[in-house]
């Protein structure tokens, strides 16, 4: 690997260890008096960028770190506008603040909403330096270029840090006049720049939020009932007390819905061990008279008895699907299945939180830190301004810290107790308090002609929400475009959805990393039914060029998606022909406006046990910002795809779930980790996020490989469910 | 009774109850968090640390079991203001996703090293088995092992 370069600074930057004044004429903190060059180490050019006299400069990170690299690639984009190098640049995770917008994490979306942004951020700061500069030689500013930290003219040349005071006060230009820089002209942009905090993570410095201390931290558990909704009749909490260590123990009432406080059991102590230890000795009644009842296995069995009955519901109806289906030379017809899922990020969920008065500080390993702050206000009665919040590196998202309810927790235990307060869960009371992705059933029906054309579609989409109607937030629902709506003249969408009080939410390429398996291998099969070439098959649906409509963002560009679908072919020699009993499998899926393929090379023995060989990826997701990232993005997201469908769901009995640790949800290891290849069409469009696209396409392809190879078809996930394992 | 052992080299005495596990000791007690809670049931390996160079999970070995033994964590891993090559490795390899998992990961790595300088390909999969990464951050891992192991990668 070449051209990565560390940021030495970064280092201290997260440890907080370098203190940076922040001092903008007529902001300066009261009683300091008035600014002297002396005073001055830095000015802030703008929210994101402050530079120090010295010439370092200081790049905010607004969007929380999860793993998906934007604490590197957001400033990437900004230092490459103001135009100085990479190793000036520290960079600094920003305060929760209006002015940097909704700050979170998810759905991909960090890259494509800030791109624009960011670069004009950079741009400003760089023109305000070259104004000072421009009028310190008397000069016209457009005579001027900058190179790395430095304004030119002609001979002259000045640092930024010697002109930061005087652009400061120079008028902030209009957006209209900024000049971007040309993609050719990049210095930083597309390169491999490694990640800001890997020195103090490789070096075990403080940065998550299980990480954070603050004077007289107490830490605390809290425990909800096992079967989800369920309330606190009585506890033993007189003996939880008298345990070493524990100083409190008390009940807590559900605060706002379901994804702010539940009901529960809160025990503070001294130690994370001490609380925990008592936790184990608490003893608790619980009422499960709101409790859900919900059984996944029912779910399942019926989902697939009625699977190709018209459905409920009628989401989508275009063309005439029963015409369609009449006349068809042959249909076929399949049902799919896939459970429900946990996130398990690697870092149990925490919160540190000290309630003082009407003011609350937080320390959040959250995805979404400005919804978390609204929630204190809403649901805790908070002023806005009285809440103040830090966000933490976070060990691993998924989608799981889009919701706050650890946040909840935290700052309730430390208003009931008074006490800065860690709450720190269990990896169980992580597996089985979650907003799950939901499991669903697919019923799928293809009408043919005798050229094998799709000529009608039609989908019954067996589903659950809370409320028995909409799937609502559970996130398994259609959004218009799905694959192969507008390239099939007669598609037809139904819905059934059962009512269940489990809670679900958005799992990495939430939709997709259901939908994508559905539907790759449904093709997949339409194409050996009919004796189709896959490839040939899937590039004949696009067909001509066009455009696909969708919701706003989510139009599909059928060139592009050809061109990732030849390109993956191309480069894992697609059809070349291998020994018995291995095989290869294609998938294409476009989310979160990535448009992905991927091939699969795997072998299976005659007991059933999977060695995946090689994964070759090919991603268009316009141009890449940190080359380093991209690669890391798709390759995690092959592997969790792979670690998923191979053995990991969890069983929901009676509203209870049953999987509770690793050892019962056995995420992939490294031995069974194949080789991945990962190319990029670096096309001119818009750059958009890596964070989840590339997992859809996974488990198609793997299960495309295993027809191919065995000629046994896996329409249910997970693989272990069919018999199957990782090859020791 | 106070139990003494010895942490980074340092020697520490302490009070807590003897059922303490490292894990927590060396996080609440001495504010070294570069060890991990990942699951505390021995499944993935976020809290390895070396027990008289041996790596074992922070979450199953007591404080009583550790009494006058040497115990290093990642803290401990630079010496003298230099980076273990495997953390440079690290480094310049760009392992970590959310960076969770890593600090295990480059004690199991550590460990593996100072007994078998050159693993072979199978052998650095043996070793680093027990550590899980949620990110799936498999693949530099072992090129950054095989770097610092001047095994190419
Ligand atoms: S926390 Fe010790 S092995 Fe997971
Ligand atoms: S980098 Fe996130 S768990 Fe390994």
């Amino acid at each position: 690997m070449t051209n990565i370069s560390l940021n030495r600074r970064a280092f201290l930057g997260a440890s907080g260890a370098l203190v940076i004044a922040v001092s903008i004429p007529g902001c300066k903190p009261k009683g300091i008096g008035p600014i002297t060059d002396k005073d001055i180490k830095s000015m802030t050019l703008n929210a994101h960028v402050e530079v120090a006299t010295d010439g370092s400069v200081t790049i905010m990170a607004p969007h929380p770190e999860i793993g998906q690299g934007v604490k590197t690639s957001l400033p990437m984009i900004v230092a490459e506008e103001l135009d100085v190098s990479w190793d000036k640049v520290t960079v600094k995770q920003s305060v929760i603040d209006e002015k940097y917008g909704y700050q979170f994490a998810g759905g991909s979306l960090s890259v494509p909403m800030l791109w624009q942004p960011l670069r004009e951020a950079g741009a400003t700061a760089r023109a305000m330096l070259v104004s000072a500069a421009a009028a310190h030689w008397a000069v016209e500013a457009k005579d001027c270029s900058t190179e790395d930290g430095y304004v030119i003219h002609g001979d002259n040349r000045l640092g930024y840090g010697d002109l930061v005071e005087a652009a400061a006060k120079q008028a902030v230009p209009e957006k209209d006049s900024l000049k971007l820089k040309d993609p050719k002209d990049f210095n930083i942009l597309g390169r491999r720049i490694t990640g800001v905090d890997n020195l103090a993570i490789v070096t075990g410095q403080p940065l998550f939020g299980i990480d954070q201390k603050i004077e007289n931290m107490h830490y605390a558990t809290y425990s909800k009932c096992p079967a989800v909704g369920g309330t606190v009749k009585s506890a033993n909490l007189d003996a939880v007390k008298s345990m070493p260590g524990i100083s409190d123990a008390f009940v807590l009432e559900a605060v706002g819905k379901e994804d702010v406080l539940k009901p529960g059991v809160a025990i503070v102590g001294t130690s994370t061990f001490a609380v925990f230890k008592a936790k184990e000795a608490l003893e608790v009644d619980w009422d499960l008279t709101s409790a859900a009842s919900f059984n996944w296995s029912e779910f399942l069995e019926q989902g697939k008895a009625g699977a190709l009955l018209k459905g409920n519901t009628t989401l989508f109806d275009d063309g005439n699907v029963d015409t369609a289906f009449g006349q068809a030379k042959t249909t076929v017809e399949r049902v799919y299945a896939y459970p429900f899922l946990p996130h398990a990020p690697l870092e149990p969920q925490n919160c540190t939180a000290y309630v003082q008065g009407d003011k609350v500080e937080i320390w959040a390993p959250t995805q979404t830190p400005t919804g978390a702050v609204q929630m204190v206000v809403k649901d805790f009665g908070f002023a806005a301004e009285n809440v103040t919040l830090n966000q933490t590196r976070c060990g691993g998202g998924f989608g799981r810290r889009l919701f706050n309810d650890f946040v909840a927790e935290a700052v309730a235990i430390s208003k009931k107790s008074g006490l800065p307060t860690k709450v720190q869960w269990t990896r169980p009371d992580g597996m089985t308090n979650d907003y799950f992705r939901p499991g669903g059933v697919h019923g799928c029906a293809a009408a043919l002609d005798e050229e094998g054309k799709i000529k009608g579609w039609k989908v019954n989409f067996h589903t659950l929400s809370n409320d028995g109607k909409t799937p609502g937030r559970s996130p398994n629902a259609y959004m218009g475009n799905e694959f192969p709506r507008h390239l099939v003249e007669n598609y037809q969408v139904n819905e059934t959805v059962t009512k269940m009080a489990i809670p679900t939410g958005w799992w990495r390429a939430p939709i997709s990393n259901a939908f994508a398996f559905v539907y790759g291998s449904f093709l997949h099969e339409i194409a050996h039914e009919t004796n189709q070439d896959y490839v040939q098959m899937l590039l004949g649906l696009y067909g001509d060029d066009q455009i696909i409509p969708g919701p706003q963002g989510t139009e599909i560009d059928t060139n592009r998606a050809k061109g990732v679908i030849r390109a993956v072919a191309e480069r894992s020699n697609w059809g070349k022909s291998l020994p018995k009993g291995r095989a290869q499998g294609l998938s294409y899926y476009y989310s979160h406006s990535g448009y992905i393929g991927e091939v699969v090379e795997l072998e299976v023995s005659a007991d059933k046990r999977i060695k995946v060989h090689k994964v070759d990826v090919v991603a268009d997701v316009g141009p890449i910002v940190n080359m380093s990232g991209a690669e890391n993005q798709c390759a995690g997201s092959v592997i969790d795809g792979l670690s998923t469908m191979m053995n990991l769901r969890v069983d929901i009995q009676n509203g209870r779930i049953m999987q509770g640790n690793f050892d019962e949800y056995p995420l992939m290891r490294m031995p069974n980790t194949p080789d991945i290849d990962v190319h990029f069409i670096q096309s001119a469009n818009p750059p958009t996020g890596l964070g989840e696209p590339a997992l859809p396409p996974l488990a198609p392809a793997v299960c495309n490989a295993i027809f191919a190879a065995t000629g046994e078809r896996v329409r249910e996930l997970p693989l272990s469910k069919s018999g199957y394992s990782f090859s020791a | 009774m106070a139990i003494s052992l010895k942490i980074n080299g340092k020697t520490v005495k302490t009070n807590s109850d003897p059922e303490t596990p490292l894990l927590w000791m060396l996080r609440d007690e001495l504010g070294m968090v570069g060890t991990k809670f990942g699951c505390g049931i021995a499944q993935c390996g976020a809290c390895t640390i070396h027990v008289d160079g041996i790596p074992v999970r922070g979450c199953q070995t007591l404080l009583e079991d550790a009494e006058g033994l040497e115990v290093n964590t990642i803290e401990g891993l630079a010496k003298d203001g230099k980076l273990h090559p495997l953390q440079q490795a690290w480094i310049d390899h760009d392992v970590p996703q959310c960076g969770y998992c890593q600090a295990g990961q480059i004690m199991s790595a550590a460990a593996l090293l100072a007994e078998n300088p050159k693993p072979t390909d199978q052998e650095i999969d043996d070793a680093m088995a027990g550590n899980l990464c949620r990110c799936g951050t498999y693949p530099r891992i072992r090129a950054a092992i095989k770097q610092a192991a001047g095994l190419g990668g």
